[in-house]
């Protein structure tokens, strides 16, 4: 390959991909020592009850087992959590869902640690688990926990919260939980450091975050908590709270073992949290011509037992409620609840793909009653940059909202299915069953955007090292050290291209991510390749400065040169020439004396809080997508089958475009999973179906090839003009396939995923429940 | 097979086509649990010990299965080939090689075992179709790519353009691997067959 195609804008291939496909790449839980301890977790059957008796004693006697912790024996803060420390280490006196964790085993195999959990004995006495989040945010509900049952309320009010146009539509929608579903469940070796510290690997989106709640919960200064990246199966989210991290340390410690503890699929559903399910009444009005006058919204998120990032997630659902168009007048209410549910928190669109699905269908009616097409009516009303927000923020440039939309509707269709078409291309596949006469076609759009980084008037800075010298050969090689978590997203790959091309070397070597360097904050929030991805570039444009200046010393040129060499110095070519003398030196002639080194931080522009009306300058940026999707349903047996899937999206400058490419794909096929066959089910708060048998995952058969047009738009304040990519496919993706099996079917669809009975059923049951706090027209 | 400790039980293994002892260990451990725990074969993946996501794909005689669905003690006298034993050359390394060159690999958990599988799928029907290929590795979750680049990877495995120029030959075709794919069957015996799914869990 050539150095140009490893540099930014090619498509270099992953440096990790080799021992990837050799199997070689370890991941947390391919790490062990000679003599580590097997840690297992013992998890409350009950959404709600009192832990009335706690013995772990006759566990402790079972040979092998080296100790049992529970929560007496947290040394440090009882709780932690991501924005709010409200989730105990351990349940100590009351469990709050069904599978929170009440002890830890560390034994000498997993089969003894097993063991020892069946012989921890726990009286409980279960108490009714509040299961409904409007019951919970009601009056007369229980308070779940001290905190309260309500992690966050927002009321936005923007312009005329009464005016309203002369057509109206109106509805309810419902999005059942989805969950990451990363492949490799949680895992860490944790070690016990002679310092009296701790030392972790672990699979994690965010290392300095964990950090600060292990070292808290440990009672230990963050120095002495370290913890290095191990190998990630991935995250969209589910990696982003601490689930065993501090349990790990608590064994390790309490053992002076090193300790390796797993979860297993179950486990993993039952651990992390998942994307909220939500409730949304919706009422747009528009002029007769198709200009939206107005939108209301409520909107009720289950955040489940723990706040972990529900406060966050409640913003963006409300800010993003209306969607990526023009609206002068907006009354968008959110509300976050505490229920005895699992937890949820951080998925791949965090919120917006909850609202996606409302406003979609919305407009989607909207232009049925006006009698114009679902394209039209959204490119009418697409939003501009300068256009104002529903939160009063002026929408910079650029966001191609009515592009995208304009070039999804311009894609060639899918061919028809006809009784020749290969048996595998119906719904149903191979199973041969569907009726071709019985199939009916359907196509659907949506139309989003999502915010890019943190909001909210948080600073989420990332800081890099980079390092040039001569390698062993006598050639100049960079190191790069940055503490953002490769998941699987690429950053490896995108750091490696910006120090190629600023450092102008072709040896690159990334040193794993650790808390030896400060924090690059969450591999989330699509930021890591403008937040990350800037700091490396400012690191090694740092280096750069370094290694001139030193070179104009050594030219004995004026000290007003040396504080700025790039006057009178260039590098071309892998050289350094001086732009009047004509000096030309090699980077390994400048290195020659020594290394040279630079750290920068790199921070985003400042954004604001909400107000009390919802008013502010929340978020970053924002980028947009559009998705087409076309299906085919099976009317007898209520199968979709997804024939087509058409993209365009907001990219910004393209760093890698086959990591792009991968990452689109990928974000399509969770958006398609969310809209036909993912759920995580709760029966009075208990999971039914957290295995990979009865959690259905899109496989290769159910996804189709993506058509896919990416906008390339530079964003003016980030690294290179780039946009963050992951989540906006996401946001998009589950209202399209909803949009098209509804025009499939001709039946009014209002919750996500669509099931089988939905399509054949025709007595469809009312939606449960009325829209959050009371009457939707009231106030 | 022998069982020195009531309950336990010693028997070898063929991995790769190296013999391996295991001793001392439980009946009811699967192969999976065998390999990574016990002879620290880690390239064989553990993500849902059901059957259903193929991180564990391996050959067993020449046939695919998931090593989490298998007992170990059944594949004593069985050769057992996991994606290491596939070789450092050859079709399996234009496979390896062809998934990083088209952006198959992200995360890459799902890898080693997709690459098992892909391998097999093309000694036994070099020549399958984009619905062939599609049905045949829905046994095997991927759940970041989408998929996308998986198929591209295949296909160009079958156009001889696997990896990138110089990085890695054209892969034969045409040819069987060698290791023993069993022509004529579905390669599918213990796997959990998720091919054509389109409903939704949990709605009795």
């Amino acid at each position: 390959m050539t150095g140009r195609a490893r540099g930014v804008g090619g498509s270099a291939p992953r440096p990790d991909g080799p021992a990837k496909a050799d199997g070689t790449f370890a991941y947390a839980g391919d790490l062990s020592i000679p003599g580590m301890l097997h840690a297992r977790t013992l998890r409350s059957p009950h959404p709600r009850a009192r832990i009335r008796r706690l013995d772990t004693a006759a566990a402790r006697r079972i040979p092998g087992v080296a100790a049992v912790v529970t929560a007496v024996d947290v040394p440090g803060v009882a709780t932690y959590g991501l924005i709010v420390a409200d989730q105990p280490v351990f349940a100590a006196t009351e469990t709050r869902y069904a599978g929170e964790p009440v002890a830890v085993v560390a034994a000498v195999d997993a089969p003894t640690a097993r063991r020892a959990l069946a012989a921890v004995e726990v009286e409980y006495e279960p108490l009714p688990p509040v299961v409904d989040p409007e019951v919970a945010a009601g009056l007369g509900a229980p308070p779940l926990h001290p905190d309260g049952n309500v992690f966050r309320e927002i009321t936005l009010r923007h312009g005329d919260p009464d005016a309203a146009g002369p057509v109206v539509v109106e509805d309810s929608y419902l999005v059942g939980m989805q969950d990451q579903a990363f492949l490799a469940p949680e895992a860490a070796l944790v070690v016990p450091a002679a310092d009296g510290g701790v030392d972790l690997r672990l699979a994690t989106q965010w290392l300095h975050s964990d950090r600060e709640q292990i070292a808290a919960c440990l009672g230990l200064p963050e120095e002495l908590v370290r913890l290095e990246l191990a190998g990630v199966g991935g995250a969209f989210g589910g990696r982003e709270d601490v689930t065993l991290q501090v349990h790990g340390a608590l064994l390790a410690r309490a053992t002076g073992t090193p300790v390796r503890i797993a979860y297993d699929r179950v486990e993993s559903f039952l651990g992390h949290p998942h994307r909220h399910p939500a409730r949304m009444w919706f009422r747009h009005t528009a002029t007769a011509a198709g200009d939206l006058v107005s939108v209301h919204a409520r909107i009720i998120m289950d955040g489940g037992a723990y706040a972990s990032s529900s406060p966050a997630v409640i913003a963006n659902a409300v800010t993003h409620a209306a969607g990526p168009y023009r609206v002068p007048n907006a009354r968008l209410d959110g509300l976050v609840v505490r229920t005895n549910n699992p937890p949820c928190g951080a998925m791949r669109g965090f919120g917006v793909p909850q609202v996606t699905i409302g406003h979609e269908a919305q407009m989607d009616r909207l232009a049925d009653r006006l009698g114009i097409g679902p394209v039209e009516l959204r490119v009418r009303n697409a939003l501009r940059p300068g256009d104002v927000l529903p939160t009063g923020q002026v929408l910079g440039p650029p966001l191609p909202a009515r592009e995208a939309i304009e070039a999804v509707a311009a894609r060639p269709l899918p061919a028809a299915l006809t009784a020749a078409s290969p048996v595998t291309a119906r719904p149903g596949g191979r199973g041969a069953h569907a009726d071709v006469a019985r199939v009916r076609r359907g196509v659907g759009y949506a139309l989003a955007y999502k915010n890019l980084l943190f909001s909210e008037g948080f600073d989420d800075s990332s800081t890099a090292r980079a390092r040039l010298e001569l390698d062993a050969g006598g050639r100049p090689a960079a190191t790069i050290h940055s503490a953002c978590a490769e998941v699987g997203q690429g950053f490896v790959t995108v750091a490696g291209q910006i120090a190629r091309t600023e450092l102008g070397v072709d040896e690159v070597v990334l040193l794993p991510a650790d808390t030896g360097v400060g924090s690059a904050g969450s591999t989330s929030a699509s930021r890591q390749t403008w937040m990350s991805g800037g700091a490396v570039r400012g690191a090694c444009v740092a280096v750069i400065d370094r290694l001139l200046a030193r070179v104009a010393r050594r030219l004995g040129l004026p000290p007003e040169v040396v504080e700025a060499p790039r006057r009178a110095l260039v590098i071309a070519g892998g050289e350094i020439v001086g732009a009047e003398t004509g000096t030309r030196l090699t980077l390994a002639e400048a290195l020659a004396e020594g290394p040279v080194e630079a750290e920068h931080t790199f921070h985003h522009r400042r954004t604001t809080a909400l107000d009390v009306a919802g008013q502010g300058d929340p978020h970053v940026a924002f980028a947009a997508a559009a998705h087409r999707a076309v299906v085919d349903v099976d009317l007898d047996l209520g199968l979709v089958h997804v024939v087509s899937m058409a993209l365009a999206q907001d990219c910004g400058t393209v760093l890698n475009p086959l990591s792009l490419r991968g990452q689109v794909e990928g974000g399509t096929a969770q958006g398609l999973g969310l809209a036909v066959m993912e759920e995580l089910v709760t029966v009075d708060g208990v999971v039914t179906n957290p295995t990979l048998h009865d959690y259905l995952l899109p496989t290769a058969a159910d996804v189709p090839m993506l058509d896919f047009v990416a906008l390339t738009y530079p964003q003016p304040d980030a690294p290179y003009g780039v946009k963050g990519v992951g989540e906006t496919p996401t946001c998009t993706a589950t209202a399209a396939v909803l949009a098209a099996v509804r025009a499939a079917v001709g039946r009014d669809l209002r919750r996500v995923p669509v099931r089988p009975v939905d399509l054949v059923d025709l007595a469809v049951p009312p939606l449960g429940g009325a829209p959050p706090g009371g009457s939707p027209t009231g106030e | 097979m022998s069982g020195d400790v009531p309950g336990r039980l010693s028997y070898h293994l063929s991995i790769d086509g190296t013999q391996r002892a295991v001793t001392g260990a439980r009946l009811e451990e699967s192969l999976l649990t065998v390999l990574r725990e016990r002879l620290d074969v880690t390239s064989v993946k553990d993500a849902c010990e059901q059957g259903r996501c193929g991180a564990c794909s391996v050959l067993l005689d020449g046939r695919l299965v998931t090593a989490c669905t298998i007992l170990a003690a059944d594949a004593a006298d069985a050769r057992v080939v996991t994606v290491a034993g596939l070789g450092p050359g050859g079709p399996a390394a234009a496979v390896r090689a062809a998934f990083v060159a088209h952006g198959a690999v992200q995360c890459g958990f799902c890898t080693p075992g997709l690459v098992v599988a892909v391998t097999d799928l093309l000694a036994r029907r070099p020549g399958a179709d984009e619905e062939e290929i599609r049905e045949t590795l829905a046994g095997n979750i991927c759940r970041c790519t989408g998929y996308g680049r998986i198929l591209e990877a295949v296909r160009a495995v079958q156009a001889g353009r696997g990896g990138l120029a110089g990085r890695s030959g054209p892969a034969r075709r045409g040819g069987r691997t060698g290791l023993g794919g069993a022509a004529g069957q579905d390669g599918e015996a213990g796997r959990g067959d998720q091919a054509g799914r389109g409903d939704s869990p949990g709605w009795a």
